[in-house]
């Protein structure tokens, strides 16, 4: 009886387990599948074809798509690491009258819905009247990864002992040499996780992206969003297969570089 | 063998610092001579550690010159003074191995490849490290890490080297055995040491002076047997090893003997320039206290005999005086002891006790109830 029981709760949980990674993972499975799919419709498998992906390559208003998103993304990222370390080190260094108001003004990013901050941003570049482009784009991404580099250097910096500092400057380094030669070193697998995050985000958003865009600036999850209105096409298929295998690929690298610092600083 | 010169290497002048309202240093002036292991001692939050980090340049004064070899240095940052620092928590830099942590300061100074390889080395073989090159700080153990330190310090060849508290964090034994070998490793490198330490017995132990530090003064600064045979103030009797304090009045005066009475009795001791009547600390180290079962002329202290405390080498007599007050007497182990419970006679050789002024009003009211008891002579 006990046994029994026992035997079907691991049955039970099992099942459970691969509901829940199949749940996760066929609309995925099903995505890559098409991609491959000779029919132009997405229902009925008629036979293996690799040419969408060739159509993928052939279409013009994608590719510009994709460079766009490739502009943004490098160009935010590279903006809010820079801006976003240092702001991190100078409030962990630092005490300052309202520091503590300064530091809950630098997470409300975070938390605030993206249509509040994308329509918010639009009146605010409508209002100085900018028009809508590259550049936009480019700041609105910065606006809404920046405080993500913050916390992810932050917290970095939590276990940061001031005294390795000292101790360069006591053995000669200038206060620049200091940073390059002690501070970054330690803490750039901070600044890279940091770098991660805020590329993640910008590759695939869409909501600021749709408020803050022009339309000679129109990225990859836009043009997709634009496309799947009327009908997933089988080019998209191919587009996204492309980018799970790009994903997959850095997260790959990733671990791989994480298992090697952490050996690294064990070690 | 270095020796101790004449020529003045580091000097605070009128030094005060505060952080706020809180003064930390008060008008500290110190003089350091070139190639001296000085010891700043002092209990914890006196400011021994705002002191040395004004010396090398981590902290800015808030009033007063620090003056290294002739330059006032107020206005230099760290990189620019000739000293350097080992600190308490080795600092160590954790993403670098051993080499590259020695190396660091010729590398800040471009001093070529092959020169730094060679003093690197040199510096490896002086602590005692040969073949750690490319051990990373967290393979260490502390006493290594601290080695390490003092070699990164060393390879720069500072003029001044500061240190605080560098072997706080060590077991006893590794402790001991460091504070023969930075003792003889500043011997060996004439180097100027600034030592930071709470702990009397190192400074004692390792020092050509100490600078007893209170409360952000300087109470007495001298070498190590004139600090612990002639404390200048209450505190530093206190701080620097074991004593007995009496608070007591002058009663009499004869030449350099004087007879003073306290709480619990009376006794003579001998020292200059008191006046009658004045309010005195006596204080007597627990190896000049002696008993008898017989009265001792000049003394009138009575106590009992409590406990006896074995500590190796040495053994602890506690003797209860009437009111309340522990006296600690030591005698080498094998002396023969008072049984417990005893009712002894205290006394001292008038030489080797140490009276000290004090402040008159604070003891005014305590003399005032004091029974009178009568001196036997
Ligand atoms: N950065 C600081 N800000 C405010 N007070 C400080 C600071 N550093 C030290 N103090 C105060 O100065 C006093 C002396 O400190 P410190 O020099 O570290 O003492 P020590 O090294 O003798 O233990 C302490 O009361 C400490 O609280
Ligand atoms: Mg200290």
């Amino acid at each position: 009886m006990n046994i029994h029981n026992k035997r079907l709760n691991k049955f039970l949980s099992a099942a459970f387990v691969t509901l829940i990674y199949i749940f996760l993972y066929l609309p995925i499975a099903i995505i890559v599948f098409f991609s491959f799919n000779s029919s132009k419709l997405n229902v009925v498998f008629q036979g293996f074809t690799l040419q969408w992906y060739g159509v993928m390559f052939q279409n013009g208003d994608l590719m510009s798509a994709l460079k766009n998103t490739a502009i943004v993304a490098v160009s935010s990222v590279v903006i809010s690491v820079f801006i976003g370390t240092l702001a991190a080190i100078g409030m962990f260094r630092y005490e300052f009258k309202g520091k503590s108001i300064v530091d809950s003004f630098l997470y409300i990013p975070i938390v605030i819905p993206e249509i509040v901050m994308g329509i918010s941003l639009l009146a605010f570049y409508h209002i100085l009247s900018i028009s809508l482009g590259i550049l936009t784009l480019i700041l609105a991404h910065v606006t809404f990864s920046m405080p993500y580099v913050v916390v992810t250097v932050r917290s970095r910096l939590s276990g940061y002992d001031m005294s390795l500092e000292e101790a360069a400057m006591d053995l000669g380094a200038t206060r620049m040499h200091t940073l390059t030669r002690i501070t970054l070193p330690i803490i750039a697998p901070g600044i890279l996780a940091g770098a991660m995050l805020a590329l993640t985000l910008s590759l695939d958003d869409v909501i600021v992206s749709f408020f803050t865009t022009g339309v000679d600036s129109v990225t990859l999850p836009i043009y997709i969003f634009n496309k799947v209105k009327t009908g997933v096409s089988p080019d998209i298929n191919a587009l996204i297969t492309v980018i799970i295998l790009v994903t997959l690929l850095v997260m790959l690298l990733m671990r791989t570089f994480d298992a090697r610092t952490s050996k690294k600083e064990q070690a | 063998m270095a020796q101790v010169s004449e020529k003045v290497m580091v000097e605070l002048h009128n030094v005060d610092k505060s952080y706020g309202d809180n003064k930390v240093v008060k008008n500290l002036n110190l003089q350091i001579q070139e190639g001296e292991f000085l010891t700043m001692l002092g209990p914890s939050g006196c400011g021994k550690t705002t002191t040395l980090r004004m010396i090398a340049g981590f902290e800015d004064v808030t009033a007063g010159a620090v003056i290294i070899e002739g330059e006032n240095v107020v206005n230099k940052p760290p990189y620019q003074r000739n000293v350097n620092t080992v600190f308490q928590n080795y600092a160590l830099f954790p993403h670098m191995n051993v080499y590259d942590n020695i190396a660091f300061g010729l590398t800040e100074k471009k001093v070529n490849k092959e020169e730094i390889r060679q003093r690197v080395g040199e510096m490896l073989s002086l602590v005692q490290m040969d073949g750690y090159e490319t051990r990373r700080p967290s393979q260490m153990s502390g006493g290594q890490k601290q080695r390490v330190a003092i070699a990164r310090a060393l390879v720069n060849r500072p003029k001044v080297l500061l240190l605080d508290e560098p072997l706080g964090a060590l077991d006893l034994k590794l402790r001991k055995q460091m504070q023969v070998e930075l003792k003889h490793l500043q011997r060996q490198l004439g180097i100027t040491f600034v030592y930071v330490t709470h702990d009397q017995e190192e400074s004692l132990t390792m020092s050509d002076r100490i600078a007893v530090m209170n409360n952000g003064v300087i109470e007495q600064i001298g070498p190590p047997d004139k600090i612990y045979n002639r404390p200048a103030t209450k505190f530093v009797a206190d701080f620097i090893g074991e004593s007995n304090i009496f608070e007591a009045s002058v009663v009499s005066i004869n030449g350099d003997n004087l007879k003073v009475i306290f709480e619990t009795g009376g006794a003579e001791v001998s020292a200059s320039g008191f006046n009658q009547d004045e309010m005195v600390y006596i204080s007597v180290r627990p190896e000049k206290l002696k008993c008898s079962i017989d009265a001792v002329p000049g003394f009138n202290l009575r106590g009992t005999v409590k406990e006896h405390i074995y500590v190796g080498s040495i053994s602890k007599t506690i003797i209860e005086l009437p009111n309340g007050q522990n006296l600690k007497m030591s005698l080498l182990t094998g002396t023969p002891l008072l049984p417990q419970g005893e009712n002894v006679w205290v006394y001292w050789e008038k030489d080797d006790t140490v009276v000290l002024h004090t402040n008159e009003e604070t003891l005014y009211n305590l003399i005032e109830q004091v029974p009178k008891i009568e001196v036997r002579v």
